[in-house]
């Protein structure tokens, strides 16, 4: 058993609200940890224990054979944080940040530069890095910020919703990061709002919801949990849309059937796409509906959250955020 | 001391920073050593804030240019008949310390800044010092209060101010006032760490400050005042460090003034600057 991470039975409440119910969560050693959830889900508190600044109201936790409370300082020599904002400084300059971040770190000062230098590189943050952070794009700052939290090579990396709010290019350039990382053997706990990030990074996905873990598995695991996959057809001529769907529904696991009129979409759930696929094509032929386009999709994150919670990711962060208030 | 590395069987890799950090933690010269290098490193810090975005110093410059104006030229001809010597020599001292309270206030508006923006996050998952934090926005304020003080005595001294106690009281009189500022910092740190927002900080610590400085032998004589006031104003801090800065200039008894002023600023440090470190320490 190599586990980079133990968590046992973790729970934190203020007053009579419980951020964390009870978590259990191993993470192995190298690999990356999706922690996925709705905002207010009890991510960020996680992340919080296992980086010393908060004190768990019950359970244990480890972090690289540190526990958290007791260990704490010795631990913090070995992990990196990077939080959901940026904790850059806009009036020094890039080099400056990683250089202070460094010297907090208690490194040399030779080989922080040294250091500093090669993250700059591996950022993609040269050119910039003697300007002030203020000119900085917000790609460039979470960038920044991440390196920043690596100046001391920690072997454990804890990124809180490390894209959230960034554009799409920017997520797509630290998604390349983070994987660098990963190739590298550090091992990385991240937190994500973003099905499709979890399912692009991580090794293994725990689901949270409401304090509570929920699922745990990879993320081909969770799609099976949500069941099946799914044929979606798109018809020529809106008007067979309704003949389509009653052709459909004869092979939906469910006898249940999907129709998005305005897109011209149907779609069922069935348990092996492929073959029914088959069968869909031909029946539809046979009742001369013409087709623009056909699919079998993969059930995504979505859908698990959808099938573990009974409700979509959306609105379960609109009854956490309520619960809150 | 007993380490957990044998948990898993392993130990972290790579012991980086660190080897010799696991048996030093807890060692008093690995902490007092530490304590002061990450208390360099963010003075730094702040130094470099003043020095990219000089605005910053705008109230620093000007603000004894303005009192030392206002109260010489506007309202000293009325208040200089009660005082006993020249009233810009009266006056001096007065505002070097209202001002540079002003100054020192900056520390607990700039935690408050560092705690809403999440910096002190990523501070507390460092192995630094954790008095770092508020000591190097605290030494930081007390270095701009110490130059500012030189400063606003080149103006008084410009408009007419003199010296007549001394050389070596008087050469001193820059660094009483930086040693009381220093002191009275920590009294901004805690409001800072306490209400963690850059507005409630701003106006508490102007609340504090404005009847500390006024009511008190900044600006006027307390024999001025009524009874009660004179009371207060008597023990008020400020008014033991201000008679303290005008007797180094102007002459006159000094212990009796430096030993409360110095007890007022040994309880700012380590009382109030405890109680400002326990609660960032508490922080969730």
């Amino acid at each position: 058993m190599d586990h980079a991470i133990e968590v046992r039975n973790i729970s934190k409440s203020y007053g009579s609200v419980v951020a964390l119910d009870n978590v259990d969560l191993d993470v192995q050693r190298g690999s990356v940890m999706g922690l996925l959830g709705p905002n207010g889900a009890g991510k960020t508190t996680l992340v919080r224990i296992l980086t010393t600044l908060l004190r768990p109201s019950s359970g244990s936790a480890t972090v690289l054979g540190y526990d958290v409370v007791r260990h704490a300082r010795h631990l913090r020599s070995y992990i990196g944080l990077a939080g959901q904002s940026a904790a850059v400084d806009d009036l020094l300059t890039g080099r400056e940040n990683i250089h202070m971040a460094g010297r907090l770190y208690h490194m040399p000062k030779r080989q922080v530069q040294k250091r500093a230098q090669e993250l700059l590189e591996q950022f993609d943050l040269v050119d910039a890095a003697d300007r002030s952070v203020k000119g900085y794009s917000g790609g460039m700052r979470r960038r920044l910020d991440l390196a920043a939290s690596l100046v001391a090579n920690p072997p454990m990396i804890f990124l809180d919703e490390p894209t959230t709010g960034l554009d799409p290019r920017s997520r797509l350039e630290l998604w390349d990061v983070i994987r660098n990382l990963v190739s590298e053997g550090t091992t990385v706990l991240l937190t994500t709002q973003y099905l499709e990030e979890a399912d692009q990074l991580a090794d293994e996905i725990t689901v949270i919801d409401l304090g509570k873990v929920i699922a745990q598995g990879t993320a081909d695991e969770l799609k099976h949990q949500a069941g099946s996959e799914f044929i979606e057809i798109t018809v020529r001529d809106v008007e067979d849309i309704r003949r389509a769907a009653s052709v459909l529904e004869n092979f939906a696991e469910n006898n249940e059937c999907d129709i998005d009129e305005e897109a011209r979409k149907t779609s069922i759930m069935v348990q092996d796409g492929a073959s029914i696929m088959v069968q869909v094509v031909r029946s539809l032929d046979t009742e001369d509906i013409a087709v623009a386009n056909m699919a079998v999709r993969q059930p995504t994150l979505d859908d698990v959250f959808l099938a573990l919670t009974g409700r979509t990711a959306e609105e379960a962060a609109t009854e956490s955020e309520q619960e809150q208030n | 001391m007993n380490l957990p590395q044998a948990v898993n069987g392993w130990r972290p890799e790579p012991p980086a920073p660190s080897t010799p950090v696991r048996e030093a933690i807890g060692s008093v010269l690995y902490e007092f050593r530490w304590i002061i290098a990450d208390t360099a490193m963010l003075t730094w810090r702040m130094l470099m804030h003043y020095r990219r975005n000089p605005e910053m110093l705008l109230s620093t410059i000007f603000g004894p240019l303005m009192f030392l104006f206002l109260f010489t030229y506007v309202f000293g001809g009325a208040i200089g008949r009660s005082t006993e010597i020249n009233y810009i020599d009266y006056l001096l001292p007065g505002v070097l310390i209202q001002n540079n309270i002003f100054t020192v206030m900056q520390t607990g508006i700039g935690l408050a800044d560092d705690m809403q923006k999440g910096f002190v996050d990523r501070y507390r998952s460092l192995p630094m010092a954790r008095s770092a934090v508020i000591g190097g926005r605290v030494v930081a304020t007390t270095v701009i209060a110490f130059f500012s003080a030189i400063w606003t005595i080149g103006i008084a001294v410009v408009i007419g101010m003199r010296f007549h106690g001394g050389f070596w009281p008087g050469l001193s009189l820059p660094f009483v006032v930086a040693l009381f500022c220093f002191g009275f910092a920590w009294i901004s740190a805690l409001v800072g760490v306490s209400v963690r927002d850059t507005q409630t900080a701003s106006s508490i610590t102007f609340f504090v400050a404005i009847p500390l400085t006024f009511l008190s032998s900044t600006f006027v004589p307390i024999e001025t005042m009524p009874g009660w006031l004179q009371a207060f104003a008597g023990v008020n801090p400020i008014t033991q460090v201000v008679n303290l800065s005008r007797n180094l200039a102007q002459g006159g008894p000094i212990a009796v003034y430096a030993l409360p002023t110095f007890l007022w600023t040994v309880f700012f440090v380590f009382g109030i600057g405890s109680l400002a470190t326990w609660r960032y320490k508490r922080i969730s």
